[in-house]
């Protein structure tokens, strides 16, 4: 039987994110996924973009024939710089983050479990060389830890888990999670449903995830 | 006027005199951005060996840092984020197992560099309590909050890249070209600019100034573009 129902693209999950961040916030946004969020903050809503390489006020992603190559992101993609942006180096980015300045940040992530803990930088413990960057620093320092992500990984399995198989990035951080099926709010009774893809059943939702949900 | 502080270093080879082998070489930019290429080709030209160098990425293409890996001159990386786009000669110089690697988050790595520069020894942060990258670390708890303890890092050398310089050492920088290069420069002994323009002095507006020049050794004339031309 076919499913009654659409997942979401990365694209609407990222202009559903954007939809939820109060103006007057200061935002970093993670590399896949949440760097798109950017492209759905309106030129005219003051939310202020960070990014760790040194950068407050990112404006959207460059006309190709206006690339500037001493102006990127953290994802090292081109970007520009809205009016009232700033510059400056690595260990102010990070104090700014580990300060505890920045509203929000939005990660993506490997796993989320009920607790807020989280996996997004190594997928396994023999990965000798996994790819940390900043996101220990963000998930420590940032107000707020929202992850974006699939529900479920290419083979199915369940992203939403009781306890993290994969190395932690941080430990119960996480507030709320935006997937291609759902928005869910981590709380101390595990992950509160806030919204569904239309035609999806809290059923569907809880066969495609380990960690016990609870209706919103 | 005499000029008793002139940082000013006419040939890349004295740029890079005296760099000894088995030093920590701090190596600046982020992407493209900033990073000091010109610096790096003059390191492998001088022929310094079993280097640890700390930097954000282990390089990508074949170039520069990666030629570094490529020619067996680097012991040991110290860095966030080894795997990227193209970080190929990293990937099969670490495999054959002749390559000591330490993972840093990004924020540590910049804040265990400033400490260095500022005569710090060591600081307690968040990031990473509870994670591998805190294993054998000590963790202490401040008022009832964990913290694991990070030790600074300081630099034998900085090779870093700047927008504008003068003979004092001041040096600014070019948008996201900052990066981690201020920090590097006030972490190592011996800190080498390339900038890509040299000013006279008294020239840069005092409150643009983001580098003061009492952390800066040498300055090369470095000057290929705006934006770089490839």
């Amino acid at each position: 039987m076919a499913d009654s129902f659409t997942p979401m693209s990365r694209a609407a999950m990222a202009a559903r994110v954007a939809r939820d961040i109060p103006e007057g916030w200061y935002v970093n946004l993670g590399i896949g996924i949440p760097t798109l969020v950017a492209d759905h903050v309106p030129a005219d809503r003051e939310v202020v973009i960070h990014s760790e390489n040194g950068i407050l006020g990112v404006g959207p992603a460059p006309a190709a024939d206006a690339v500037d190559p001493w102006l990127i992101n953290a994802g090292k993609s081109p970007v520009t710089l809205r009016p009232g942006g700033s510059y400056f180096h690595h260990a102010d980015s990070f104090a700014i983050i580990r300060g505890g300045h920045i509203d929000l940040c939005v990660l993506g992530a490997f796993q989320v479990a009920g607790n807020g803990d989280f996996a997004n930088w190594a997928t396994s413990s023999n990965d000798l060389a996994p790819a940390v960057g900043g996101a220990m620093d963000l998930a420590a320092g940032a107000k707020r830890i929202w992850v974006v992500m699939e529900h479920t990984t290419k083979e199915g399995a369940p992203r939403l888990v009781q306890t993290c198989s994969y190395p932690l990035t941080a430990l119960g951080v996480v507030g709320r999670v935006y997937t291609n099926l759902a928005v869910l709010d981590v709380t101390a009774q595990g992950f509160v449903v806030r919204d569904m893809v239309p035609g999806l059943t809290l059923r569907d939702l809880q066969d495609r995830t380990e960690a016990r949900l609870v209706a919103g | 006027m005499t000029r008793v502080i002139d940082k000013i270093v006419r040939s890349m080879a004295e740029a890079m005199a005296g760099i000894p082998d088995g030093a920590t070489i701090l190596l600046g930019g982020f992407g493209a951005a900033g990073q000091p290429t010109a610096l790096l080709d003059g390191l492998i030209e001088q022929g310094a060996t079993d280097l640890t160098i700390v930097a954000n990425n282990a390089g990508t293409g074949r170039k520069g840092f990666a030629r570094l890996l490529e020619l067996g001159r680097v012991r040991r990386v110290i860095c966030s984020f080894p795997r990227s786009a193209g970080s190929v000669v990293f990937e099969e110089v670490y495999r054959t197992g002749r390559l000591e690697l330490e993972i840093v988050p990004q924020g540590t790595l910049a804040e265990r560099m400033r400490a260095a520069g500022a005569g710090i020894p060591a600081f307690y942060t968040r990031t990473a309590v509870g994670t591998k990258l805190a294993e054998g670390k000590e963790v202490r708890n401040i008022d009832g909050v964990d913290y694991v303890m990070e030790r600074a890092l300081p630099g034998d050398v900085a090779l870093v890249e700047a927008w504008q310089a003068d003979r004092w050492g001041n040096l600014t920088y070019r948008r996201s070209g900052r990066n981690f290069n201020p920090v590097m420069a006030m972490a190592a002994k011996l800190t080498i600019v390339q900038a890509q323009h040299i000013v006279d002095l008294g020239a840069l507006d005092p409150e643009g100034i983001v580098t003061p020049g009492v952390f800066v050794n040498r300055v090369v004339h470095v000057p290929y573009g705006d934006p770089p031309l490839g």
